[in-house]
């Protein structure tokens, strides 16, 4: 194992983010206050408590906006991280360097993650400044935002690996994490949704994330914990698989 | 023509590769390197230079064949023989927006070594970089942005480096320098393969050439042996008269009346020397004999001559 490898690719990474700060932080805390302000104090006051579990909807919809940004800026930091050098050749040294599969999740799909912990922090804390939520189980919603941070991103890295375009890297998070993620209950509860909608929302993988973060700071949800946790497990434990394959057979990397 | 070299630094027998979309780059190459020397690598545009140095440094998986370097597999060995390699691609290829000091000092950790301050100084003093080392790349000359790439192939001290192209699109002045460069390298006891179109580069710096075509080496040599055994000398004298036969006082040498007797046509020599000397003395001779000429044309065949030739004996050799 090249810890220092992995180091040194992880540290380049972040410092990739760092050059870009003030648009890589300010344009999701943006789109976040603008949703709360919007949805959370202007149109959220006239909703009833009782349906979002005697919650005010404000503080309701806090884990799906956190799990909104969390699932688009962990896919699309990794995506880019590695489609960068792929672009523009710089991957020749990845692959020429005593560098392997650990050594690459840990350096690319731990700034990616990181990346989007820093933002998620953010966003919390800027929450905070309009809706006053609490969090029921502190350090469960922590290892919770982690463990989805990280199997987005080696999703995410998966990804870039795959796109061999600008365009494919945009139509994921566009066009199927961004709509699951709107439909799987970030500004409602399923059980307002009639049948058979409510029915249907239960097969969209997005719904138990949400769910799952919110049970950690409201203590209620519309599925079980359990199930949620373990989704997102089974999740990260594929990605890892399918990168570790990647890397045996050179797919999309060697020719 | 196989020179067989004993405890080679890089060891590389019966190596294929096919792409997936059809086209053979490698068909069957055997290579061996010595420790320490200079190696060119000749050969026309896709003649499988890139894809065997690819091979070699992982950026290409081979259909078959072996490759040895430092003795060790390196399927098998692959961290411990990467980390002693070093690989200056064709193309320009990193961050652009990143600070030159910044990418020389990440490629050295992502080869594991420990951060050295003094190394990367060192480095990019040797480079002409040091003045340079706070830009971003993207402000850099054409040559400069070469010279990073070298840099960040030199950061963690390879005993074997590849450039592939080292001095493409890279003025006149600045190939010198880059020469000067890569033998203060070898100095140092760096084993250097490099590829080139640049026949001069081989004839100037290699110590060993090889020729590849096709996916095949046609040839490896001592570059002075490939000039000994494949160089001539032409030498053309105008004839002040025209002759109808050769004197018997030029018997001796290799010599053809051509243009109707208006030119005397010297072919001969071995690419050491030998032939200027005896156009030479046939011009002595020449004017002892009282035979007049108003001019005189003389060549060495060089490297790229009997390169050229080589590649079209290869071609025939084929197809037939």
């Amino acid at each position: 194992m090249n810890m220092r490898g992995a180091i040194a690719i992880l540290k380049n990474e972040l410092m990739r983010f760092f050059r870009t700060v003030f648009g890589s932080i300010l344009s999701p805390v943006l789109t976040t206050s603008l949703y709360i302000v919007v949805f959370g104090a202007a149109i959220g006051g006239r909703m009833d408590p009782s349906q979002f579990g005697g919650t005010s909807y404000g503080a309701f919809i806090v884990p799906g906006l956190i799990m909104l940004t969390l699932l688009s800026e962990s896919t699309s930091n990794a995506s880019f991280g590695i489609y960068m050098p792929k672009f523009t050749g710089g991957i020749y040294e990845l692959l020429s360097a005593p560098v392997g599969v650990a050594e690459t999740i840990i350096g690319f799909v731990g700034a990616a993650a990181m990346k989007s912990l820093i933002i998620a922090a953010i966003i919390l804390v800027t929450a905070r400044v309009f809706v006053d939520y609490s969090i029921a189980h502190p350090v469960l919603a922590v290892g919770y935002i982690v463990l989805v941070a990280a199997s987005f991103a080696l999703f995410g890295f998966i990804l870039g690996l795959w796109a061999d375009g600008f365009e494919k890297l945009q139509i994921v998070p566009m066009l199927i994490l961004m709509p699951l993620t709107f439909l799987g209950g970030t500004f409602y509860s399923v059980q307002m949704l009639a049948e058979p909608w409510s029915t249907v929302a239960q097969f969209n993988p997005i719904f138990y994330l949400i769910n799952g973060l919110r049970w950690t700071f409201t203590g209620s949800s519309d599925v079980p914990i359990g199930l949620a946790f373990g989704f997102t497990l089974a999740f990260l434990v594929l990605c890892v698989g399918v990168i570790a394959w990647i890397f045996k057979t050179g797919w999309r990397l060697r020719e | 023509m196989v020179t067989q070299i004993t405890d080679p630094i890089l060891d590389i027998r019966g190596l294929l590769k096919t792409y997936a979309n059809g086209p053979t780059a490698l068909a069957g190459v055997d290579l061996q390197i010595r420790k320490g020397e200079i190696f060119a690598l000749l050969g026309p545009n896709g003649a499988g230079k890139t894809t065997l140095i690819g091979a070699v440094c992982g950026l290409v998986n081979p259909s078959g064949g072996t490759i040895e370097a430092f003795g060790l597999d390196i399927r098998k060995h692959w961290r411990e023989v990467r980390q002693r390699i070093g690989l200056v691609p064709q193309e320009l290829s990193f961050d652009m927006f990143d600070k030159v000091i910044r990418q020389v000092r990440y490629s050295r950790g992502m080869f594991g070594c420990a951060p050295d301050e003094g190394k990367i100084e060192e480095v990019l003093k040797a480079l002409s970089l040091w003045d340079k080392r706070d830009e971003p790349i993207r402000k850099l000359s054409g040559g400069m942005k070469r010279r990073v790439m070298i840099a960040k192939a030199l950061s963690h001290e390879p005993d074997l480096l590849f450039l592939d192209e080292p001095t493409a699109g890279v003025d006149v002045e600045l190939r010198r320098d880059m020469w000067k460069q890569i033998g203060a390298l070898r100095e140092r006891g760096t084993t250097i393969i490099l590829t080139t179109h640049y026949i001069e580069e081989a004839e100037e710096m290699a110590d060993r050439v090889g020729v590849i075509n096709k996916g095949q080496i046609l040839l490896t040599d001592d570059k002075t042996a490939i000039m000994a055994k494949l160089g001539r000398t032409e030498a053309v004298f105008e004839l002040a008269e025209p002759m109808t036969e050769l004197p018997a006082a030029l018997a001796t040498y290799p010599v053809a009346l051509e243009d109707a007797g208006r030119k005397l046509v010297y072919r001969g020599g071995d690419g050491t020397g030998k032939g200027k000397r005896e156009v030479a003395e046939l011009a002595q001779d020449l004017t002892r004999n009282g035979i007049g000429y108003t001019g005189l044309d003389a060549h060495e065949s060089s490297l790229e001559d009997i390169f050229v030739g080589l590649v079209k004996q290869g071609e025939k050799e084929m197809a037939a």
